[in-house]
């Protein structure tokens, strides 16, 4: 049971505080990754505030929870802020993103111990192995729940999410849900012009995974059947797939749609012209 | 000198797999991930008794690695078997951010480290394991150096919390320490008592220091031998007690001398007691094919090698 279960309207109404903490906290240090972070907002503030059954309260082991897993961690922004909403720690902490003795790394770490990670990610290509395991401590507790790993699409150039994905299907690691944030771009620049990814459902269905489509990850109508569907598909012998659309930048619309904003911080002025496309619905960390 | 009798020569792999296998059954937790190499780490009585608790990776050692953290998400202990060479230079940035930056209690345990491996060349031989894996942040490194103390350490390391890198290799070697003794981390063995120099071994070389010792004593010089199973955290305490009573000391290892015990030892010394060192290693290069014995020779790694480093150390003392 997740402990908000929200509906859509009050999902979009997290969803925009959340991208007004993230262009805020890129902002104040000038560095980060604004882009990839704000076309990742509805997946997980789903994940957070309806999807999974999880405590704020957070211990390692994560027994009887559903985990969660950032394998591309250089969108902490996003997770930073969806974990703090949601009561991990307190938003104010926001602040300190980036800065000397903080607890919210650049890219997230548990060294620090911010409640919420429970593993480093940012170095690429990590997260869907360390989700495997994750995902096989919960059987061998008999710990119905499931984990979710998140990986960029430029991320996928790594070998080792080959590695992983044959391990799942072969392993038949069914109580996890891998979702692809396929939005086209890396840092330099397309996907397709930098080193495409060919048929990436077709990739995943010959390694033996079970593949979603989502058309519209920015788009709540769109993503949460999509999720729901993966749930109901877990416990069958496969592991599932969530290949989604998103739109780096979504939300800011100077920013959509570009690889340019990827790490790349707002200035004074584009802040306040991203702030009025961003309506303060939780009140400002 | 003292004597170091033992009934049988056996190799330090095994005494993982039968320490793993003790494991299986005394810690319900432990779990053990292969990257198909089973048979020479010798995993295979643990697999046929807990096989729910095996995990067969296939050739994807950063895969391996990688699933190993996430097992300890939910408490387990997972032990990773393959050869040194692929537990650590190949997988070395998935040790970095998901074992060792990230605390995670897991176990790495390498079979075939070194120049021991034999045949198989260079490709396989690893002498820059230690290094790496002792510049990690929270990483425990243990070289044990027979059957018995294998076993031990294996055991040892699953009350320990926190990542571990246990290393040991392939051929026989006599199996002289105590079938009962208690493995203490960070712990140095003084094995012989001496007043003119300081041998510190570690792994394979802490039998080729015994055989050094029994040589120096025919020609009338008392070695102190000490056994640093534990590359880090360092036993400084035992290591300066001894140097300050002998005044010189060589370090003994299967190992690159870049990265080393011996390179720690160094450190201690210069910081602390600087201190005449002479280092039994491989000077810098990589390894290449013949058997254990010949290339032990070759690259100055057996009894002789101590005693005309010991030799040498000596002449330097003030």
């Amino acid at each position: 049971m997740n402990p908000f279960n929200y509906d859509a309207d009050q999902l979009l109404n997290v969803a925009h505080q959340v991208r007004r903490d993230i262009v805020r906290m890129v902002h104040a240090v000038n560095s980060g990754h604004p882009g990839g972070s704000l076309g990742c907002t509805e997946f997980l503030v789903t994940l957070y505030f309806r999807q999974m059954t999880h405590d704020p309260k957070f211990n390692m082991n994560g027994v009887g929870e559903d985990l969660f897993f950032l394998s591309n961690g250089h969108i902490s922004p996003v997770w930073y802020s969806v974990l703090a909403r949601a009561g991990y720690f307190e938003p104010k902490e926001l602040a300190t993103f980036r800065k000397l003795n903080s607890r919210l790394q650049g890219h997230p770490a548990t060294e620090e111990g911010l409640p919420g990670i429970r593993i480093a990610s940012g170095s690429l290509g990590q997260g869907p192995s360390v989700a495997i395991g994750a995902a096989q401590a919960k059987k061998l507790n008999q710990d119905d729940k499931l984990v979710y790993v998140l990986t960029g699409d430029g991320e996928l150039e790594e070998g080792q999410v080959w590695e992983a994905a044959m391990y799942a299907a072969h392993h038949k690691v069914d109580n996890l849900i891998w979702t692809v944030d396929y939005n086209g771009q890396q840092i330099d620049g397309p996907v397709d012009a930098v080193m495409s990814l060919g048929n990436l459902r077709a990739k995943f269905e010959a390694f033996g995974w079970k593949v979603l489509n989502c058309d519209n990850g920015n788009n709540f109508a769109s993503l949460v059947p999509v999720l729901d569907e993966a749930k109901a598909l877990t416990g069958q012998g496969q592991p599932i797939c969530i290949l989604m659309n998103t739109q780096m930048g979504y939300g800011v619309d100077f920013m959509m749609g570009s690889h340019k904003w990827h790490g790349v911080a707002p200035n004074d002025a584009q802040l306040e012209q991203a702030l009025v496309q961003l309506k303060e619905t939780l009140n400002d960390y | 000198m003292k004597d170091f009798p033992y009934s049988e020569s056996k190799d330090t792999r095994s005494g993982f797999g039968a320490g793993l296998l003790e494991l299986g059954r005394t810690n319900p937790n432990v779990v053990a991930l292969c990257a198909d190499l089973v048979g020479s780490l010798k995993m295979g009585d643990f697999i046929k008794e807990f096989p729910e608790r095996f995990f067969q990776v296939g050739i994807a050692e950063a895969n391996m690695i990688g699933i190993a953290a996430g097992l300890t998400i939910g408490g387990k202990i997972p032990f990773t078997g393959t050869f040194a060479n692929f537990s650590t230079g190949r997988v070395y940035d998935q040790i970095r951010q998901s074992v060792a930056y990230s605390g995670k209690n897991v176990k790495i345990c390498a079979s075939h480290a070194g120049l021991t491996l034999g045949e198989d060349g260079a490709t396989h031989q690893i002498l820059e394991d230690l290094g790496m894996m002792k510049m990690l942040p929270h990483m425990t490194v243990i070289n044990p150096c027979d059957f018995n103390q294998t076993k031990a350490a294996t055991i040892a390391i699953a009350d320990h919390e926190g990542p571990v890198y246990l290393r040991f290799g392939r051929p026989v070697v006599p199996n002289f320490t105590p079938a009962d003794q208690k493995f203490e981390i960070g712990k140095a063995l003084l094995l012989n008592e001496g007043k003119d120099v300081t041998i510190l071994a570690t792994g394979h070389l802490v039998w080729k220091a015994i055989l050094a010792g029994k040589l120096l004593e025919e020609q009338g010089i008392d070695a102190e031998i000490i056994n640093i199973h534990t590359i880090k955290p360092l036993d400084t305490e035992a290591i300066l007690a001894s140097v300050r009573k002998t005044g010189c000391v060589v370090t003994a290892e299967e190992h690159n001398y870049l990265g080393g015990l011996g390179e720690s030892v160094a450190r201690v010394l210069a910081q602390q007691l600087p201190t005449p060192q002479e280092f039994v290693a491989v000077q810098d290069t990589f390894g290449e094919s013949g058997t254990p014995e010949q290339l032990m020779e070759k690259y100055g790694l057996n009894e002789q090698s101590i005693v005309d480093a010991v030799k040498r150390v000596m002449a330097r003392k003030a």
